[in-house]
């Protein structure tokens, strides 16, 4: 005989397990719907994947577990969801939550791929563990005691099980679910319990903990343990020794580490009624759509227990047991020392449902008024958990949460033992209840202020230093102009040694700047300048909308819509900031023609120099370089693109892209290398080889080009450039109409757009004719 | 008919406050008899005195607190205090001596606290020190058990009593013996070996153990008390930590029996108040330590107060004194004795702040 530990405190509480242990597991008529809760284990809600109105099968999934703690739900049977919809579910609080109503076809036909009837597997140990933990999970399989954790999820603790639990003890009064089940099922309940040894990889240790009140199960279990590791413990009767932590110590003596699992001790706990239904899943293929539950009470006609689908409704198994509404004060669900009440008949049974108990007002009477706590200490005597409730309870009623803290609240399992021997009948449990609450809404608050807080903190900090690093920054500008004006001085006074002497006495970013403030000069004396920017605006996003619309062309054909629509939005993009240049060149053009000294100019420079400025400021040689970069790392894209392509269209359409690219990619490697040369060439300023200089070398030369152009020419070079481009998009629309792609629209307003465009180019053509 | 929204749990049992008030009022018996037996009627007309004084001044209270008054007098707390308080006066003592005494420990001690469950001071101590500080001559004038009256001289009768102590019912010519108790013996004895003592003084020699009458009250108190543990209505820390205190520092200074000792531990565990205090006094919840750990030392510091004040105080008896102070102490002892929780590695302190438990996962 395995020695036990006692449990610590605990009550004796009448057990009342008799009345509902005198017939078999039953079963009742199919009620007339089913109202399945979508959320019945704790965790995140799974995923519908039925809609209203939708036939379904038994067994066919109704949900489907989202994220790691999580499980689904299953049709019970078959029939028709005819709501989804907020219903009141089993909750302390009474609240409505989101459920499938179904109601069954009368046909209880099974989901189609597995036959007439679920079929599971034949022999679980060819399969491994995470194949069998996957079905587990599948099969919505929570913890059946109460609390319904996700059973996969507690089978796959990361540390190493060294023993395995299963809780046979329902110390709970009046519910005997799991005995009935241990009585009439031992072999299947046994065949669970090696799946879950071998899901754990065979841990030492086998135990099953039963109480000393349950002889029937242990001896039904007894004979089916015979040549395995099994072993049958009994215990003294004396509750919560069902609870969890409890029958860990009773058991092993071990204690689950505060803020820890049990996984924690190296052990895994699973009740009875979870062992059967994991034997369910794994052997029979039948997910979680039923359970026992005791029906007891002396309200009730007949005290059994049942085999009853999940989702039927609390009433339906009432009726079928002479439940007599006028005799019940109130009607529990689960037991009587940890079970919450149901306001509504309405209410179905869920996994978790281990019990409905329909007391008379004599068998459960309604409490007295509670009595002033004078601290006798009982409840401290029962408390499993060595906590002082009544010390807990002073702190509770005086909200004073740093004590509750210390008095370790947390710990408490709210089993109610103290609340049972409470001889003053204070609600001991519902004030701790509500005193944790509290506790983890502050506690809550607290992490999102502090939250808050460290971010206004780090927002301040960071505003501090852009303020430190704006005045460095004003600070060295300022010393900079000085020592150019301070040098500008010099070189007037020695401008014949200045060519001699400026490659020295002069630092790049004075040049820089220098080299930037003439450029200025100078576009604010030519507007030719900027309308010559703004040309080079209007090539760029030409570029870009072609390249956009290459990659658009260029994509997979089976590329995700999400890929394609971004690359709509970009060329869409591409399109509006080309609109945008083009009408700005065209506000430009008006007044050049006919006067230069227009007040609507005025701004334009002031502006253009700014982005001068900036543009001066990265060196032509690094600009290039990087451009060139850029292009080598496209074409090796379109490259990789084009070897991919298995499309001929595609591949034309890639090669001449590549093409293009390449000559872009020598032009600017031709730019580069000529860099170095122009540095000699003769410019205004002595500064010969700087490259800001060199780069308004480079623009004043192209500007003089541009000048000489008429503005006729650039019309007319804009019109044929857009009549290409209406081309190109005219074409891509038809092919796009021939494939019946879903972007038709947006190639559609694209032509349009252009013709738009193109006819309002030619009206100002024609204008300018005349 | 609706549905009710109870919380768990719903099973309860049928254990009342006034359940566990009515067993200390049964548990006294014993105690109450053997006083009877030697110390005339005295104790039992303090007891009905006190009584009517506690529950009208319980109910006289609870009207002015605009409280349901029967439902606060149900939970019999008054009564308790009355009995304890009955057993611990003097017999015979004048009834003003009952009504003050009640009077100050019900309405003062008790309710003035917030009644039930909050008076941080056991009432019926305060009741008693507030008296013997008050009218030491009337407390200290304990009547000599009945098998010690001189010969010839009978024990008063009931209607003797009464007269004595309500002295308007005409007690002329009427008087009690009065005689030192074993304490008071031993606290004056000066040239006597404590064997000479029990040799010499009646008191003792016609006694068993420790002193002819007080050794069957406190054994009675003891078998009431155990009866009272046997039934759960408290743990046996507190008395037996009390008890065990005594009789170690009894027998630390019992001096091989000289005459300079304060006598043997069976003479301090049989006489004065020492049973009835350690299981109807010291035990009171509501002014006790808390957890079973805190109630060791509260109990063990109480018997060992006892001692000091009983051998170099100047009161005769102690047991009223130390439980007062150490009612003092309990709150200070609860922040250090928590029982270690499930799952924690050691007992936490109450005076923990959320800063030190930081601190202390960190490590």
């Amino acid at each position: 005989m395995r020695k036990v530990w006692d449990l610590i405190g605990g009550v004796h509480v009448p057990e009342n397990k008799h009345q509902s242990v005198q017939s078999s597991i039953g079963t009742l008529p199919m009620p007339k719907e089913l109202v399945i809760p979508l959320t019945q284990h704790i965790g995140a809600p799974p995923k519908l994947l039925v809609a209203e109105g939708e036939k379904v099968l038994k067994g066919q999934v109704l949900a489907e577990p989202k994220g790691f703690v999580s499980a689904g739900v299953h049709a019970p049977t078959s029939g028709v969801i005819s709501a989804i919809s907020d219903h009141p579910i089993p909750h302390p609080s009474g609240m409505a939550a989101r459920c499938l109503t179904l109601i069954p076809d009368g046909e209880d036909r099974w989901i189609e791929t597995k036959g007439t009837e679920a079929k599971g597997l034949e022999d679980y140990r060819e399969h491994s563990p995470e194949e069998l933990l996957n079905i587990i999970r599948q099969s919505g399989i929570a913890g059946m005691g109460g609390a319904g954790f996700p059973t996969a999820v507690k089978l796959s603790a990361r540390q190493p099980i060294s023993t395995l639990i299963i809780n046979g003890t329902e110390c709970e009064p009046y519910i005997t679910a799991d005995d009935m089940l241990m009585r009439e099922r031992p072999q299947e309940i046994v065949e669970g319990i090696k799946i879950l040894a071998y899901i754990l990889g065979e841990p030492d240790e086998i135990l099953i903990g039963i109480e000393d009140n349950k002889p029937e199960a242990y001896e039904a279990l007894e004979p089916y343990l015979k040549d395995t590791n099994i072993e049958l413990v009994e215990f003294q009767t004396r509750y919560p020794s069902g609870g969890e932590k409890q029958l860990i110590q009773i058991l092993t003596d071990k204690e689950v580490p505060n803020g820890g699992l049990p996984a924690d001790v190296g052990i895994v706990c699973q009740n009875i009624g979870t062992t059967y239904a994991v034997k369910r899943a794994i052997q029979q293929g039948e997910p979680l759509i039923s359970r026992v539950t005791t029906v007891t009470g002396k309200a009730c006609q007949t005290n059994r227990n049942y085999q009853v689908l999940i989702g039927t409704p609390i009433g339906h198994l009432l009726e079928h047991n002479g439940f007599d509404e006028s005799q019940c004060p109130r009607l529990v669900m689960g037991g009587p020392m940890m079970g919450f009440t149901l306001e509504d008949l309405n209410i179905p049974v869920v996994k978790t449902t281990n019990c409905i108990l329909a007391p008379t007002a004599e068998e459960l009477p309604t409490p007295p008024p509670a009595q002033p706590c004078i601290r006798c200490g009982m409840c401290a005597e029962a408390c499993p958990a060595s906590l002082l409730p009544q010390q807990l309870f002073w702190y509770a009623q005086s909200q004073n949460h740093e004590r509750l803290e210390a008095h370790s609240l947390f710990d408490c399992i709210e089993c109610g033992a103290c609340s049972y021997v409470c001889p003053s009948n204070i609600p001991l449990v519902q004030y701790y209840r509500a005193a944790k609450g509290d506790m983890r809404k502050l506690a809550q608050e607290k992490i999102s202020s502090d939250r808050a807080r460290e971010r206004f903190e780090f927002h301040q900090a960071r505003k501090e230093k852009e303020e430190a690093a704006k005045l460095a920054k004003r600070e060295a500008r300022k010393k900079a102009a000085e020592q150019a004006r301070a040098k500008a001085a010099a070189n007037e006074d020695g401008s014949t040694e200045g060519n001699v002497s400026g490659k020295t006495a002069s630092s790049p970013a004075d040049d820089i700047i220098k080299a930037a403030m003439a450029r200025a000069e100078a576009q604010k004396a030519s507007p030719e300048e900027q309308r010559e920017k703004l040309k080079r605006g209007i090539t760029r996003a030409e570029s870009h909308v072609e390249s956009v619309q290459k990659r658009l062309d260029g994509l997979d054909p089976e590329a995700t819509d999400k890929q394609r629509e971004q690359a709509l939005a970009a060329i869409e993009d591409a399109q509006l900031r080309l609109n945008d240049a083009q009408q700005k060149l065209a506000a430009l053009k008006l007044p050049s023609t006919r006067s230069a000294s227009d007040s609507s100019m005025s701004s334009t420079p002031s502006s253009a120099e700014k982005t001068v400025m900036e543009k001066i400021k990265a060196s032509p040689k690094e600009a290039l370089e990087k451009k060139i970069a850029t292009l080598k790392e496209r074409i090796g894209v379109t490259e990789e693109k084009l070897a991919e392509a298995d499309d001929e269209s595609l591949k034309t359409a890639l090669q001449n892209g590549l093409d293009k690219q390449q000559t872009k990619l020598k032009d600017a490697e031709q730019q580069l290398a000529e860099t170095p040369n122009q540095l000699e060439a003769p410019t205004a300023t002595p500064e010969t080889e700087d490259a800001a200089s060199v780069a308004i070398a480079r623009a004043q030369a192209k500007v003089t080009a541009q000048a000489s152009m008429s503005d006729e020419d650039k019309l007319k070079a804009s019109v044929e450039s857009l009549q290409n481009r209406l081309k190109k998009a005219q074409k891509k629309l038809t092919s796009a109409e021939a494939e019946g792609s879903e972007h038709i629209d947006a190639f559609r307003t694209g032509v349009e757009k252009l013709q738009a465009k193109l006819t309002a180019a030619e009206t100002q053509l024609q204008q300018d004719a005349k | 008919m609706a549905l009710l929204k109870l919380t768990s749990p719903h099973a309860h049992t049928a254990q009342s406050t006034a359940n566990v008030m009515q067993l200390v009022l049964l548990a006294t018996i014993p105690g109450l008899l053997a006083l009877t037996v030697f110390f005339g009627w005295g104790t039992l007309i303090n007891i009905v005195l006190a009584s009517i004084v506690a529950v009208s001044c319980e109910a006289a209270v609870m009207r002015l607190r605009k409280r349901p008054v029967m439902v606060y007098l149900k939970d019999y707390s008054a009564l308790v205090t009355a009995m304890l308080l009955g057993l611990a006066l003097p017999p015979l003592a004048p009834w003003w001596i009952v009504l003050v005494g009640t009077g100050f420990a019900i309405v003062i001690a008790k309710q003035l606290y917030g009644g039930l469950g909050y008076n941080p001071f056991n009432p019926a101590m305060v009741g008693y020190v507030v008296l013997l500080i008050s009218f030491p001559v009337q407390m200290t004038a304990w009547p000599a058990p009945l098998p010690l009256y001189p010969d010839g001289s009978s024990a008063p009768s009931l209607w003797q009593s009464l007269q004595m102590v309500l002295p308007f019912l005409n007690a002329e010519g009427i008087d009690a013996f009065t005689a030192a108790t074993p304490l008071d013996t031993f606290k004056h004895n000066t040239g006597l070996l404590v064997e000479q003592l029990y040799q010499k003084d009646p008191l003792f020699s016609r006694a068993n153990w420790a002193g002819i009458g007080w050794e069957w009250a406190n054994l009675g108190f003891l078998a009431g008390g155990c009866f009272l543990l046997y039934r759960r209505v408290f743990t046996w820390h507190a008395p037996v930590a009390m008890l065990g205190a005594l009789v170690v520092c009894s027998a630390l200074f019992y001096d091989g029996g000289s005459s300079s000792s304060h006598g043997s531990p069976l003479m301090h565990l049989l006489s004065g108040a020492t049973m009835l205090g350690a299981f109807f006094i010291v035990t009171d919840p509501v002014t006790s330590a808390t957890s079973n750990r805190g109630r060791l030392i509260y109990g063990a510091l109480i018997g060992v107060l006892i001692f000091i004040i009983r051998s170099w105080g100047s009161y005769p008896d102690a047991v009223a004194f130390a439980v007062l102070l150490m009612n003092f102490a309990a709150p200070l002892i609860d922040n250090y004795t928590l029982p270690r929780t499930y799952g924690h590695k050691k007992s936490r302190r109450a005076t923990e702040k959320a800063t030190e438990k930081a601190t202390e996962k960190k490590d």
